[in-house]
C-alpha cells in the first residue's frame, strides 16, 4: 500500500515534469521514507514501541534507537540524513543538527540556529568531479604503467633465473678450478715449508752458539775480574768480595759459602772456573759498568715489521742495512734479534710457492664474488614484490624528499633515512621490515623497523603508505609520534583496474 | 577554648623559635647594634612559651652562613633566619592538606622520617607516598573530628617543613596537664610543628567548627576559586607535542570523525618558535590565526604554553623588553640571573613587581601577542620556578627580588606567574571575559587564578590511583579546579589503564589527556573500536554533567567550598569517612568511585550516610546508605551514585563541544530521599563573561520536590539573563505511579505525559517544555 502510493506520487511528480520533492519528516533518508507515513501512528525502527505520529521529530526522544527524532538532536544516538543534492549524500550524528555549524553543503542541519550557512553542495560537486576525474585519469594511466612494470618484472625475472642458473654453472667450473689450483699451492709450498724449517733451525742452533760464545767470554772476563791478584786462580777472599752472590741473604758472603760456590776448593783455577760459573752466573755483578750491552740487539717491538711477516716477505739487504744502522745492531743476530737472511736458492723456492699462492687466491677470490652474486639474485628474487611482482622496479632504487629541514630518502625494500639539510649525520629511520596494509591488500603499507634508538624512547620506524600515482615520488613525511615516521609514497604499482565507468553520456539505457 | 575544652593550643611543646637576621661576623662593624630584630606577630601566641635558640655559642655551626648543596653555593648573607611554631590539638587524630604532596589524603605522622616539605620544585618523575615536595605549596592544614573541623594557615613563603605527631610524643608539662583536666590520658591528640627558613611567624587559626566554615573562613583570607569558562570544565586534548598546523587540523577532524567531544587542544612549548613564549614557529605554525579560525568555528579553543624562563637573545622583543625595564630577577651580585631551561641561556622576570606583572599582562593584547585571538588561553608551566642548572632545579635562594632574597618568596613565585597571565587575558578584553590559565606551581590564593594540575606524573597504575587524594588535598585548602594528565605524561599506558584513567578524570574538576614527547600517539580512537566507544562513553558521560559541574565551580567561588571533596566533608560525624581517598564526592550529591585497579572485577564503595539512600547514576538501582557496597565492575564501568535527596541538571544532547550545546535542553534527575524529599539548583549564564558579576546576568534556581511537587524558585530575583534553555525531561528516581502530572506554571495547569518504570521506580516527565528561567511547579496527583 505504502509503496504504491509513493509510486504513484512518483509518477505523478515525475509526469508533471516539476523537480522531485517528497515531502515527509526531516532528516528521513528515501530508503527509509516508507516507515514516516503522516498521521499513521509510527513505529521504533527497533520495533520497540509504537507513538503517535505527531511525536516524530517534535523534539523529543522517544525511541531508544533514535529513529523517533530524524530531524532533531533530540535522541543521542540519532542520525540525520541530508541530501545534498549536487554533491553525496550524507549521515551526520543527530548531535549536529542547529548546533551553530554547518555541516551538511545544503544547509538542511542548520535550520534553527541562525547560523548562516550557504549552500555549497554544487560547488562541492563539481570539485568532487573534477577530483574524480583526475584521479580516474590517473589510476588508468597508472594501471597501464602497472601492466609494464608487471611486464619487466616478468621479464626480469626470468632473465634473472637463467642468470642463476649459467651463474652456478659457471661456479661450479671456478670450484673445480680452485681446487686444482689448490694442489699446485700446496705442492709449492712444501720446499717452501721445508727450506723454512731448516732455515729455522740452523738459526736457532746457531743463537744457541752465539749465546754459548757469549757467556764464555762473561765468563772469562768475570774470572779475570776476580783474580784480584791476577795470580791465574780465583780464590775464596776474591769470591767474598762479591757479596751478592750471598746464597742465604743475610747480607754477606761467608768463607764457608764462597767455598761452596767453588766446590769446596780453595781456589779455581780458568779452567775450573767452567764447572763454578753456572753457580754464579746468574747473580754476579761485573765490576764494570756495561750500560750499552744490549743495545746491539734489535728488540722485536721497534721493528717496523713484525717478525712474521719476515718468515714471507724476503727483506732486502738494503732494508737489514736500514735495521742495522738505525739500531746500531753489531750483528744480525742476537737474542731478541730477528732473523739472518736467507740464503738464494731459497728464495727461489719462495718465489714459485708465491707465485702459486696468488693464483689460488685469485681463483678463490673470484669464486667468492660468484658467491655473493648468486646470493644477491636469490635474494632479490626471494623478495615479495606483489601479487604480480609489481613492485620489483622499487628494488635497489631511492627516493628522496627534501622538507625544510631534512632530506628523507627511501630506498624501498631496504631502508629508510634522514638526512640533515644543512650537514650532520644520516639517522636510520628503519630497515625493510614487512608488508603490513590491512588484510585484504597488505601491499598498501610498508614497514620499515629498528632504526637507530631514540633517546629515552623506542627504535625507529617508518611506515610508507603506498598510494596510486603515475610517478613514483615520497609525497610527504611525518612524525605522528616520536620517532614514528609515516611517510606517503605514489607509485603505479598498487593502480587498481579502473571500473569501467565510461564518462561520456548516454543517449540510452540499455534495458 | 570552648568551654573547658582545649581546642588548639599552641607552643605547648615549647618549639617557638626564630632567629634575627644578623651580619656576619667578619664584616660586623658594631658587634651588637647592627642586628635587625624580626618582628614577630603575637597575636596567635603565647609568649611565655617563647624560649627560642637565642643563646648564641661562640661555636659557629657549619652551613650557617654559607651553605652548599652539590655544586652550588648558598651565600646566605644574613645568617640562619628560620622560624618555628608547634601546635597541639587534642581530641584530634585526623589532619589533612599541605599539598601538594604525592600522597594519602590523611596526613601521616613524620616520627623517625622526613617531615612534610613545602617547597615548589620540578621534581622529575616524582615518587609516591613520600612527603617530598612538589611544585606547588599551600601551608594550610586541616584538622578534623566528630566535632569539629579547623584549620591552621602558616602563611610564609619560604621553603617550610611539618612535622606530624601522634599524642604520646613529646608532651610538655603543659601538654600533661591537659591530659589531667580533661581527665583522661588516653585522648588522641596530633602535635604539628611548622617550620620555616626564613620570614616571620604568621598564623591564622581557621576555627570552623563545620568544615564549610572553615573553608570560607579561609577563602576570607585567600579568596576563593575563580570562576572558569564552562568550555573550560569540558574535555581538554593536550600532547607534547602537537606538531603542526596539519597536525592540529587532524586531530580535531579525529574527534568528530570519532563523534567525541572536546573543547580544547592544547600545544606545548614546541609551538613557539626556538621557545620563545609569545611567538609561534614559522614553519609548524605559519598561519596560527587560520588554525585558530578553523577551530572557532566549530566553537572550539585552544591554550598555548606561555612559560616564565625567557631566552636571552637580543633578537627577542620579550626579553629585550624585559632588560630595557630592568624586570628582570637578580642574582646575589645585582647581575640579571640567568639559567637553563627549555630555551637555553633563560632569565626568569621578576613576577613579585606589580610592575612587572601589569606590563606582562599587557603582552596578551590581540595587537602584542602575535596571532593571538579570543579562542587562545594560556597554560604556565615551569613556574616553580624550574632552572635546570640550578640547586634542585630551581632558582638559587640568595637571587635576589628587589630586596628580598628569593629564599623569601620561592613558593609564591609561581602564584604571582599564573596572577599576571590572567590578569593579561581578562585585559586583552577590556575585562569582559573570563580569563582561562592552567598552572603548575602555586601557592594560598592561586585558586583565584584558574586550574591546577598535578605536574609530571607517569602512565602507572599507582599515578592514577594517587591523583584522587592529591585533587582532594587541594580541594581543601582551596584549589577546586584540579586535575592530573589523563593517561599519565611519562610512558606509555596499557589500553586497560588509559580506559581507566578517562573513566576517572572525567568524574574529576580538570579534565585534561596530555602525555610526554617521547610516548606513542594516544588520541582516544587510537586503541580499536571498543576501546574508542569506552572512551567516547565517558567523555559524554562529562559533557552531560557539565551544568552540575557548572554549577559547583559557581558555588565554590561565591563560598569556598571544595567542589570535588573527601566523604568527611559531607559527613564529619562518620569516622568511616575519614581516612577514605578511593572514591569522593562531586559537590554533595555525586558520589564516585573509580575504578583504578589493573584487571578489576569488583569495587567496594563505602556509601555513607545512615538512613539515606544512593542511586547508581546508570541503572538507577537504589542502595542505602551507611554500608560497603560491593560493585562487579566491567570495563565500561564507572561506579557513580546520585544521593538521594538532590537534583542534578544535566544536558543529555551531548554535542561536539560544550559552546554547542549552550541553548539545549535540561533533563533534571531527581532522586527522592527516603522521606520523598529532594533539592538542588540550576545555575545559567553566558558561560565566558564577567556578566554574571558585573551585570548580574545569570539565571540561579531552586529546585524543590517535597509533598508530591517539583518547584522551581528564583534564587537571584534581581538578576536577568535569557535562556533558550528549557527542561525536556524529569526523572524522578524512588518515585510511586501518580494518577497524572500537572505543570502549574502562569497561573495555569497543564497536564503532562509521564511513563513509570516499576523495576526500577523511575516516573519519567515527559517533554514538560518550560523554560529554564521560569517559575513552575510540577504536580503529581
Amino acid at each position: 500500500m505504502t509503496c504504491v502510493h509513493l509510486l504513484l506520487t512518483l509518477v505523478f511528480a515525475v509526469s508533471l515534469g516539476t523537480p522531485v520533492e517528497i515531502q515527509g519528516p526531516r532528516g528521513v533518508p528515501l530508503t527509509k521514507k516508507q516507515f514516516y507515513v503522516e498521521n499513521k501512528p509510527f513505529t521504533c525502527l527497533d520495533g520497540s514501541r509504537t507513538i503517535p505520529f505527531d511525536r516524530v521529530n517534535d523534539d523529543y526522544c522517544d525511541c531508544k534507537d533514535g529513529s523517533d527524532e530524524p530531524g532533531t538532536a533530540a535522541c543521542p544516538n540519532g542520525s540525520f540524513h541530508c541530501t545534498n543534492a549536487g554533491y553525496r549524500t550524507m549521515f551526520i550524528p543527530s548531535s549536529r543538527i542547529n548546533d551553530g555549524i554547518c555541516d551538511c553543503c545544503d544547509t538542511t542541519d542548520e535550520y534553527n540556529s541562525g547560523a548562516k550557512c550557504e549552500n555549497t553542495c554544487k560547488e562541492l560537486g563539481r570539485k568532487e568531479r573534477e577530483v574524480l576525474q583526475k584521479m580516474t585519469e590517473i589510476t588508468k594511466e597508472g594501471f597501464l604503467l602497472k601492466q609494464h612494470l608487471i611486464e619487466e618484472a616478468k621479464k626480469g625475472h626470468q632473465e634473472k633465473q637463467i642468470k642463476v642458473t649459467d651463474m652456478q654453472e659457471n661456479k661450479k667450473q671456478l670450484d673445480e678450478k680452485v681446487e686444482v689450483l689448490r694442489t699446485v699451492k700446496e705442492t709449492a709450498e712444501q720446499p717452501e715449508k721445508e727450506a723454512k724449517e731448516r732455515h729455522l733451525k740452523a738459526w736457532e742452533e746457531q743463537k744457541a752458539a752465539i749465546r754459548l760464545e757469549k757467556d764464555k767470554a762473561k765468563m772469562a772476563e768475570a774470572f779475570l775480574e776476580l783474580d784480584d791478584n791476577a795470580d791465574g786462580f780465583v780464590s775464596v777472599s776474591e769470591l767474598q768480595s762479591h757479596a751478592e752472590l750471598d746464597a742465604d741473604a743475610d747480607g754477606t758472603l761467608t768463607e764457608t759459602e764462597a767455598q761452596g760456590l767453588m766446590g769446596g776448593a780453595e781456589q779455581v783455577d780458568m779452567s775450573t772456573f767452567e764447572s763454578v760459573w753456572p753457580n754464579i752466573k746468574d747473580k754476579y755483578h761485573s765490576e764494570v759498568s756495561r750500560e750499552e750491552a744490549d743495545m746491539s740487539c734489535l728488540v722485536s717491538s721497534e721493528v717496523p715489521f713484525g717478525p712474521h711477516r719476515w718468515l714471507v716477505q724476503l727483506p732486502s739487504e738494503a732494508f737489514y742495512r736500514y735495521v742495522t744502522e738505525k739500531y746500531s745492531c753489531t750483528s744480525y743476530v742476537s737474542s731478541s734479534c730477528s732473523l739472518f737472511p736467507y740464503a738464494n736458492p731459497t728464495v727461489l723456492w719462495f718465489t714459485a710457492a708465491q707465485k702459486a699462492r696468488d693464483d689460488f687466491e685469485e681463483a678463490e677470490k673470484a669464486l667468492r664474488e660468484m658467491d655473493d652474486q648468486i646470493r644477491n639474485i636469490e635474494k632479490e628474487l626471494s623478495f615479495d614484490f606483489g601479487p604480480d611482482a609489481e613492485f620489483t622496479y622499487l628494488y635497489s632504487q631511492c627516493y628522496e624528499l627534501t622538507t625544510g629541514e631534512y632530506i628523507y630518502r627511501l630506498c624501498p625494500f631496504n631502508r629508510v633515512s634522514q638526512k640533515p639539510k644543512y650537514g650532520g649525520s644520516e639517522t636510520n629511520l628503519g630497515t625493510w621490515g614487512s608488508w603490513s596494509g590491512p588484510e585484504n591488500n597488505k601491499y598498501l603499507l610498508m614497514k620499515y623497523e629498528h632504526g637507530t634508538g631514540c633517546w629515552q624512547g623506542p627504535n625507529r620506524s617508518t611506515t610508507v603508505k603506498l598510494t596510486c600515482g603515475k610517478e613514483t615520488v615520497v609525497t610527504s613525511t611525518s612524525e605522528p609520534s616520536r620517532c614514528e615516521y609515516l611517510m606517503e609514497f605514489t607509485t603505479p604499482a598498487v593502480c587498481q583496474e579502473p571500473a569501467n565507468t565510461d564518462l561520456s553520456p548516454h543517449d540510452h539505457v540499455e534495458l | 577554648m570552648q568551654g573547658p575544652e582545649v581546642l588548639l593550643s599552641l607552643n605547648s611543646r615549647g618549639l617557638l623559635a626564630f632567629e634575627h637576621l644578623r651580619l656576619h661576623k667578619d664584616t660586623q662593624a658594631q658587634p651588637d647594634g647592627a642586628e635587625v630584630k624580626e618582628s614577630v606577630d603575637g597575636d596567635q601566641q603565647q609568649d611565655e612559651g617563647e624560649k627560642g635558640e637565642d643563646g648564641e655559642s661562640d661555636k659557629e655551626e657549619v652551613g650557617l652562613w654559607e651553605e652548599t648543596f652539590k655544586s652550588h653555593t648558598d651565600t646566605k648573607p644574613n645568617g640562619p633566619t628560620s622560624i618555628s611554631l608547634d601546635f597541639s590539638l587534642p581530641g584530634v587524630e585526623h589532619v589533612y592538606g599541605i599539598p601538594e604532596h604525592a600522597d594519602d589524603l590523611k596526613l601521616k605522622t613524620t616520627d623517625g622520617g622526613d617531615p612534610y616539605r613545602l617547597y615548589n620544585l620540578d621534581v622529575f618523575q616524582y615518587e609516591l607516598y613520600n612527603p617530598m615536595a612538589l611544585y606547588g605549596s599551600i601551608p594550610v592544614m586541616l584538622a578534623h573530628n566528630t566535632q569539629r573541623t579547623m584549620g591552621i594557615f602558616w602563611l610564609n613563603a619560604a621553603e617550610t617543613w611539618v612535622d606530624i605527631s601522634s599524642n604520646t610524643t613529646g608532651k610538655t608539662v603543659f601538654g600533661k596537664m591537659l591530659d589531667f583536666v580533661q581527665g583522661s590520658s588516653e585522648n588522641p591528640q596530633t602535635d604539628v610543628r611548622w617550620i620555616s627558613e626564613s620570614g616571620i611567624i604568621d598564623v591564622f587559626i581557621m576555627l570552623g567548627p563545620k568544615p564549610s566554615d572553615v573553608f570560607s573562613q579561609y577563602a576570607s583570607l585567600t579568596g576563593t576559586q575563580s570562576f572558569p569558562p564552562l568550555a573550560s570544565l569540558g574535555y581538554h586534548q593536550c600532547r607534547w607535542n602537537y606538531n603542526d598546523q596539519e597536525d592540529v587540523k587532524s586531530v580535531d577532524q579525529g574527534f568528530d570523525q570519532h563523534d567525541i567531544p572536546y573543547d580544547f587542544i592544547w600545544l606545548d612549548i614546541e609551538h613557539a618558535d626556538g621557545k620563545r613564549y609569545f611567538t609561534w614557529d614559522p614553519h609548524k605554525f605559519p598561519q596560527p590565526k587560520e588554525m585558530l579560525q578553523g577551530l572557532m568555528d566549530k566553537k572550539r579553543k585552544m591554550v598555548a604554553i606561555v612559560d616564565p624562563h625567557i631566552r636571552v637573545d637580543s633578537g627577542y622583543k620579550i626579553h629585550n623588553e624585559i632588560t630595557s625595564k630592568d624586570f628582570y630577577v637578580k642574582n646575589k651580585d645585582g647581575r640579571n640571573y640567568e639559567g637553563w631551561c627549555w630555551p637555553g641561556n633563560s632569565g626568569y622576570p621578576d613576577f613579585t613587581k606589580p610592575e612587572m606583572r601589569a606590563w606582562w599582562a599587557s603582552m596578551f593584547a590581540y595587537d602584542q601577542y602575535e596571532g593571538s585571538m579570543e579562542n587562545l588561553f594560556t597554560w604556565n608551566d615551569m613556574n616553580e620556578p624550574s632552572v635546570f642548572n640550578g640547586p634542585e632545579v630551581t632558582m638559587h635562594k640568595d637571587a635576589l627580588h628587589g630586596k628580598w632574597e628569593h629564599r623569601d618568596i620561592h613558593n609564591i613565585y609561581g602564584l604571582y606567574v599564573q596572577m599576571a597571565t590572567a590578569e593579561g587575558q581578562t585585559r586583552r578584553s577590556g575585562g569582559v571575559e573570563r580569563p582561562f590559565v592552567l598552572t603548575r606551581a602555586f601557592f594560598a590564593g592561586s585558586q583565584r587564578y584558574g586550574a591546577v594540575w598535578t605536574g609530571d606524573n607517569a602512565a602507572e597504575w599507582d599515578h592514577l590511583k594517587i591523583s584522587i587524594p592529591m585533587c582532594l588535598s587541594l580541594g581543601l585548602v582551596g584549589v577546586s579546579f584540579c586535575g592530573a594528565d589523563v593517561g599519565g605524561f611519562f610512558k606509555n599506558p596499557s589500553t586497560e589503564l588509559l580506559v581507566r584513567w578517562y573513566q576517572t578524570g572525567a568524574y574529576q574538576p580538570f579534565f585534561r589527556a596530555h602525555a610526554h614527547l617521547d610516548t606513542t600517539r594516544r588520541e582516544p580512537w587510537l586503541f580499536g573500536p571498543e576501546n574508542t566507544a569506552l572512551i567516547r562513553e565517558v567523555i559524554r558521560q562529562r559533557y552531560a554533567l557539565l551544568p552540575y559541574w557548572y554549577q559547583l565551580l559557581y558555588q565554590a567561588h561565591k563560598t569556598g567550598m571544595p567542589v570535588m571533596r573527601p566523604l568527611w566533608v559531607d559527613y564529619p560525624k562518620d569516622t568511616a569517612t575519614f581516612t577514605i581517598d578511593d572514591e569522593f564526592l562531586i559537590g554533595r550529591d555525586l558520589l564516585v568511585h573509580p575504578v583504578t585497579e589493573e584487571g578489576s572485577r569488583g569495587v567496594t564503595a563505602y556509601l555513607p550516610g545512615a538512613g539515606e539512600v544512593w542511586y547508581d547514576v546508570h541503572t538507577f538501582q537504589k542502595h542505602n546508605g551507611a554500608q560497603n557496597l560491593y560493585i562487579p565492575v566491567t570495563l565500561s564501568s564507572i561506579p557513580v551514585f546520585q544521593r538521594g535527596g538532590s537534583i542534578i541538571p544535566r544536558k543529555d544532547r551531548v554535542r561536539r563541544s560544550s559552546t554547542c550545546m549552550e541553548n539545549d535542553p535540561y533533563t533534571l534527575y531527581v532522586a527522592l530521599s527516603p522521606k520523598k524529599f529532594a533539592e538542588g539548583e540550576l545555575y545559567i549564564d553566558d558561560g565566558h563573561s564577567f556578566n554574571y558579576d558585573t551585570k548580574k546576568e545569570f539565571i540561579h534556581r531552586s529546585l524543590t520536590f517535597a509533598n508530591n511537587a517539583l518547584t522551581s524558585n528564583n534564587l537571584c530575583p534581581n538578576c536577568n539573563f535569557l535562556t533558550s534553555s528549557w527542561i525536556e525531561k524529569v526523572l524522578i528516581l524512588g518515585a510511586s505511579k501518580p494518577s497524572k502530572v500537572l505543570l502549574k506554571m502562569d497561573g495555569k495547569e497543564t497536564p503532562v505525559d509521564f511513563e513509570f518504570d516499576t523495576s526500577m521506580s523511575v516516573l519519567t516527565l515527559r517533554k514538560p517544555g518550560m523554560n529554564a528561567g521560569a517559575d513552575w511547579t510540577l504536580l503529581l496527583q
